[in-house]
Parts: structure tokens; sequence; C-alpha cells
């Protein structure tokens, strides 16, 4: 550069090299930003295809005659087992009649049981049923088992694949929406496994955790920011929150079955005592997000409301809490997404335990949505596979509905002010 | 508290009778409030050194001097609003009607209720401007019913003047007016509890001349019922609505006294500066 260039040239100079800066800068951010939505799209993409087949379920329509000795004896699988034997009367060998009765669900039964319950006058009816087939089955049926790999190798036999072809032909064994899946708990048949039991375990686990952690969470974010005194004990506790905040869960799991289980005896695999772990281990998260929440509040509102009389307590109440109500909702709802999303203090708890039957109060055994992926990921079956993917969906729906609710009711207070 | 010996503060009621600059002083105006003696720390630093004011009631008074000099901190001695500020300490005595605010039996409500206070940035709550207005009387149980209540509020603004702008819009939010007409509701809020003293801690400083022109002449109307004590950076603020001025220099009260002979008469170098716009 020579010294003749006048000043306006000089900056003139120096433009194209600061605009494609910028250009180069903004480019960062759009790269940034993309890499982040294709990350989260092939997550969901990946879970929402691994988990889509589980919303179906293979079902097969067998002639049910609803004999009035079975149902006396409580043989509801007899029915099943007569209804497979009549529609393929060829089959006699004690071992292929055990394969043949194995294409229905071993807890087709139930589902038998439940109808005469419901309709007595069925006994001695005859009907067709659509029936849960095996879970192998319905991976043959799904494409998930290769029926063109040699019959050694696969978990199913050319003569059951004979049985379903035939079923097929005849239109008696087809996908249907898989309902069992939403309402009934966990079990050791892919195909009766459900989601509902760790549905409201979490849903439990997580009214407990909110209804401690946010009230005492709040009253002690506004004692600390609005009226202790300044001195080294509220340092010394303030210090500690933070610390609180960054504990491993597993830690609070550890203290739950300490204090909770074998000193207070509350009850094993209760939500309630999960709700009482994970609240602990949000409370911290909400304290420090209501004192950011507060400390927001301008100063002069508080002002005007010492100035015009108000008690110190009326200026929090009427004036203070309600303006910082959004940022601590939105604390709150942080850290209960975090709270849904915990396992481990749970295992610690025992909510980790098989529980078939749906909890219907807080001290009843159950486990919680994250648990139950873990548990049905660790599960040999390979239609449990699907099922993980489901409960992965079932659980991120959970949580985009909860952070919806939060944000309706964020806007509620705003407008209110 | 403390009580130090100090001299006995200058009586400014007894000086050159009627020179306020509206040539209605009142020469045998009652002292309303007094400070004696008093000296303010926040923490190890002093920042007001022996203060000894009167204040004349229905009047207004005014506090001026250059930034940091204390007279904002005085201004909040007055109705303690310092009592909330970490490290803040108050000597001396200051007394309204002859008793001690700082005494041991005062409650800071009950003393806030009759001192009312605007402040420096126009604060309304982001609350209705009806329920801005009627907040102090609803706190304090001034309205039985909702027919009273509507009294005290429509009273209230048009007493500070805004109830023609506002008559329409009362459930509108009280943020949502202009800056002047916020800080005319945020006098309207104060004067809803019928305080005998009202305190403004620069309440122009953030409004345009137009605006400026209206607080003033609100306030001119005002010390008919009440004692006003103004903060304010504009000499010509001061010398227009006040009958009495205090100037403050570096957390020492230099000099008090009829307005017009602040501002004509100074006595003291300081002032004499100050004034005429030479320090501040």
């Amino acid at each position: 550069m020579s010294e003749s260039l006048s000043h306006a040239q000089r900056i003139e100079a120096g433009l194209a090299r600061r605009y494609r800066a910028e250009r180069r800068f903004r480019m960062y951010g759009i790269v940034a930003i993309a890499a982040a939505i294709g990350f989260l799209a092939l997550l969901l993409t990946a879970i929402g295809f691994r988990g889509a087949g589980a919303f179906q379920q293979t079902e097969i329509a067998l002639e049910i005659t609803f004999d009035e000795a079975l149902i006396k004896d409580n043989d509801w699988q007899g029915m099943v087992k007569a209804s497979l034997g009549k529609a393929f009367p060829d089959v006699t060998g004690r071992r292929d009649k055990r394969n043949l009765y194995g294409l229905a669900s071993s807890g087709a039964g139930f589902d038998l049981r439940a109808m005469v319950l419901a309709d007595p006058a069925l006994a001695g009816r005859t009907q067709t049923v659509w029936l849960p087939a095996s879970d192998d089955v319905d991976m043959l049926m799904k494409g998930v088992i290769d029926r063109t790999l040699p019959e050694g190798d696969r978990r199913i036999t050319d003569q059951e694949i004979a049985w379903i072809d035939a079923l097929a032909a005849q239109n008696r064994i087809d996908l249907k929406f898989n309902t069992r899946f939403f309402t009934s708990g966990d079990s050791r048949e892919p195909e009766l496994a459900g989601i509902l039991g760790a549905l409201t375990g979490s849903l439990f686990s997580l009214f407990v955790c909110f209804i401690l952690s946010f009230p005492l969470g709040v009253m002690a974010a506004v004692y600390l920011q609005e009226f202790a005194p300044k001195n080294i004990w509220t340092d010394i506790i303030e210090v500690n929150i933070n610390n609180l905040a960054a504990v491993p869960s597993i830690v609070f799991g550890l203290l739950g079955l300490g204090i909770l289980l074998n000193v207070m005896h509350l009850p094993r695999s209760a939500s309630l005592v999960g709700g009482i772990v994970l609240a602990l281990m949000t409370m911290p998260t909400v304290i420090i997000a209501g004192r950011a929440a507060l400390q927001s509040v301008p100063p002069s509102i508080r002002e005007a409301a010492l100035g015009m009389g108000a008690s110190p307590v009326q200026t929090v109440l009427h004036h203070v809490l309600p303006l910082a109500m959004p940022g601590m909702l939105t604390g709150a709802i942080i850290g209960m997404a975090r709270a849904l999303g915990e396992s481990a203090p749970l295992l610690m708890i025992g909510m980790v335990a098989f529980v078939v039957d749906i909890p219907k109060t807080l001290t009843d055994a159950s486990t919680a949505l994250p648990v139950q992926i873990y548990l049905w990921a660790d599960s040999p079956e390979r239609a449990f596979s699907e099922r993980t993917a489901a409960a992965i969906i079932v659980l991120l729906a959970f949580l985009i509905t909860m952070n919806m609710v939060a944000i309706v009711m964020r806007k509620k207070f705003e407008r209110k002010w | 508290m403390v009580e130090k010996n100090h001299k006995m503060p200058i009586s400014i009621h007894t000086e050159v009778p009627g020179a306020g600059h509206h040539g209605e002083s009142k020469a045998d105006a009652a002292i309303k409030m007094a400070a004696e003696g008093v000296d303010v720390y926040y923490g190890d630093k002093q920042a007001l050194k022996n203060i000894n004011l009167n204040i004349p009631e229905c009047q207004v008074t005014a506090l001026i001097g250059p930034s940091g000099c204390g007279k904002s901190t005085f201004l909040r001695c007055l109705n303690r609003m310092n009592d909330v500020v970490d490290g803040c300490r108050v000597e001396g005595s200051i007394t309204m009607d002859g008793e001690d605010i700082y005494a041991k039996g005062i409650d800071v409500v009950h003393l806030r209720a009759r001192i009312g206070m605007v402040f420096q940035k126009p604060n309304p709550f982001p609350k209705s401007v009806y329920d801005n207005v009627a907040y102090g009387p609803k706190i304090h149980g001034l309205a039985s019913s909702r027919a009273e209540m509507d009294e005290i509020v429509f009273a209230s603004l048009e007493r500070a003047g805004l109830l023609g702008e506002v008559r329409d819009r009362l459930d509108a939010p009280g943020t949502g007016l202009s800056g002047g007409q916020q800080q005319r509701l945020c006098i309207a809020r104060a004067i809803a509890v019928e305080p005998e003293v009202i305190l403004m801690d620069e309440p122009c400083s953030a409004l345009d001349p137009i605006a400026t022109a209206k607080i003033e002449e609100l306030i001119d109307e005002l010390k008919e019922n009440y004692t006003i004590i103004m903060v304010t950076h504009s000499m010509q603020q001061a010398a227009r609505v006040s009958q009495k001025t205090a100037f403050f220099h570096l957390g020492e009260l230099v000099e008090q006294g009829d307005t017009v002979d602040i501002f004509t008469r100074p006595k003291d170098e300081r002032t004499k500066s100050y004034v005429t716009g030479r320090i501040g």
C-alpha cells in the first residue's frame, strides 16, 4: 500500500475483505444450524423408521368355539389350540402340534377370557376372533425375519411358514393397529407388551416431582433472592445449591435407597419414591432458574411497590413473583424434562422391576419410560427392538407435550403480567 | 439512633419572607420535616455529612447539586427507602411533624403511606392504568367498595391531569402510555393514598420539554395540598417550581434558603459556581 492512497481509498480497499469476513461468519452459522438440524432429523427418522413397526401387530382370525367345559376349567388357551387344530386337521405329531399352537400368542387366551367376562352369552357359541400372533410370526409378517435364509438360521421353520402362508391365502392373517401397545403394561411376550404401565409410572413420578420441587424451589428462590441477608451463610447455601445441581443423578438414587427405602421404609419401586428422588434432583435447577428470573425483574418495580408502602411480602407477591413466573416455569420445565429422561436414580430405588400391572396409585410398583426403554433394549426377542424405538417415540411425544403445555402456560402468565 | 449534637438547623422559613419564585412562599409555613445532623454511610463510605435541613409544609423544596453529591440519597432517607440497601446506615435524626421517623416504633409501611415517592424513571406497574392507581388504596385498605375505589382512582387521575387522556383506556396497560403520561400516572398513583409529603427524584429527567412542562405545572398545583421535595438536575426547573432550594456538594449541604436567594444571591462560592454553570 502506498502512502498516496487517501483515507477514503484505504477504507474502500478494506471493505471487500470486511464483507467477505462477514459472509464467511454467516456461513459458519448456517452450517452449524444445518448440521444440528441434520443430526436431529437423522435421529428422528431412525427412531421413527424403527419404531413404526411396533404400532402394528400381526393378528390371526380364528374360529373360536367358546366351549363351556373349557370356560369352566379356565383353559382359555385351550380354545385357541382347538381352533388352530381344526384349521389344520392334518397336523398330528406332538411336536408339530406344539409348533402349530405357537403361531398364536400365548396371551391370546386372555383376550377370549376378557370377551366372555364382558359378554357371558358367548358361552357355547362359535365366532371368528382376531387374536394376536406370536412375536416370531409378527416378525416374519413384517419382513424382519428373512424367509430366504436357510431354515436353521431363522427362528421360524419351513412348516410354520407354510401354515402362515395358508392362513394368509385365506386372508386370516393380517397386520392390525396395535392398540395393546397403548393399553397394557409390560410383558415377557413382545406382542403383549405395552407402554401404558411405564407411561403412568412416569406421569405419577413427574406429578410428585412437580408438586414437591416447584413450590419448594420457588419459595427457596424467593427467600434467598428477596429476603435473605447477604452473609457467609447464604453464600454457603448458594454454593451448595449450585453444586447440588451438578451432582450426578445416581447419587440422588442412592440417597433415595438409603433414606427413603431403608430408613423411612417407603414402598420399593413406587412412583412416589421415584418422584421424591427426581424432585430432589430437580430442585436445585428450579431454585437457580427461579433466582435468575427474580433477578431479571427490574428493580424499579420493587422500588415502586415499596415506595407505595407495600410490605416486602406484598412487593414480592403482587409484583415481583408474577413477573418472574414465566422464567420460573421455564426453569421448572427444563428440570422436569431432565427428570423425565432420567433412569439412573430410578434404578436404585427399584423402579427397574418387571411390572405387568398398570400402577393405579402412587405407591403401586411401577417403572418409568426411560427404564422401560432400557429393559426392552436389553431383551433378546427381535420384536422388542421395534418396541424399544416405539417407546422412545412415546417418550419424545410426552416431552414435546410437556414443553407445549409449558409454553402455553408461559404465554398465559406473560399476557397477564 | 445516635443523636449527635450539632448546631441547630438553619430554619429557612425565617429568611427573606415572600421571596419564592411564584411569589406565594408562605413565610409562616410550618416545618413538615426536619433533618438534624444526618450522616449516611454506604458501608465504609460516608455519603452524607451532617445534614441539617428543614422542609416547610405545602411548599416545593428543590434539592440541587452535581451528580453523586448525595441529594438522591438524602431524598431516599426521608421515606426510609435506603432501608433496603445493603450496608446503608443512617445516623442523626429525621423528623416528620416532630416525630423521629427512624424511631423504633415507626412502621415503615405506614410511613411510606404518608410519604409518597415518584422516581426518576417512570415505573408504572405492568398492570392496567386503573390498577396502578388503585394499588395503594387497595393495600392500605382505603376503599371499602368498588364505587369508593372508582372515586379515588378518578380523583387521583384528575388531579394528576391525566384523566382526560386515559379515560377510555383505564384497562390498558400503564406501561403502554407515553413517558410523560407514565410519570403523571406514577404521580396519580402516589397521591391516591393521600400522602402528606411527596418525594420526587428527578421526575422529569427522562421526559421531553412538553411533558416536563406538564409535570412542573402539576407540581405547582400539588403544592397547595402536599409538601413536595424534589431532586432536580435542571437549575431552571428548580428556579421555576420551587420555593426553597438546598444545594448539595460532595455529601455536604452547602447552602439552603429561598430559591430566589440561592439563584440570585448565593452566599457560598461553590453555590455560585454551580448555579451559574461553572461546576457540575
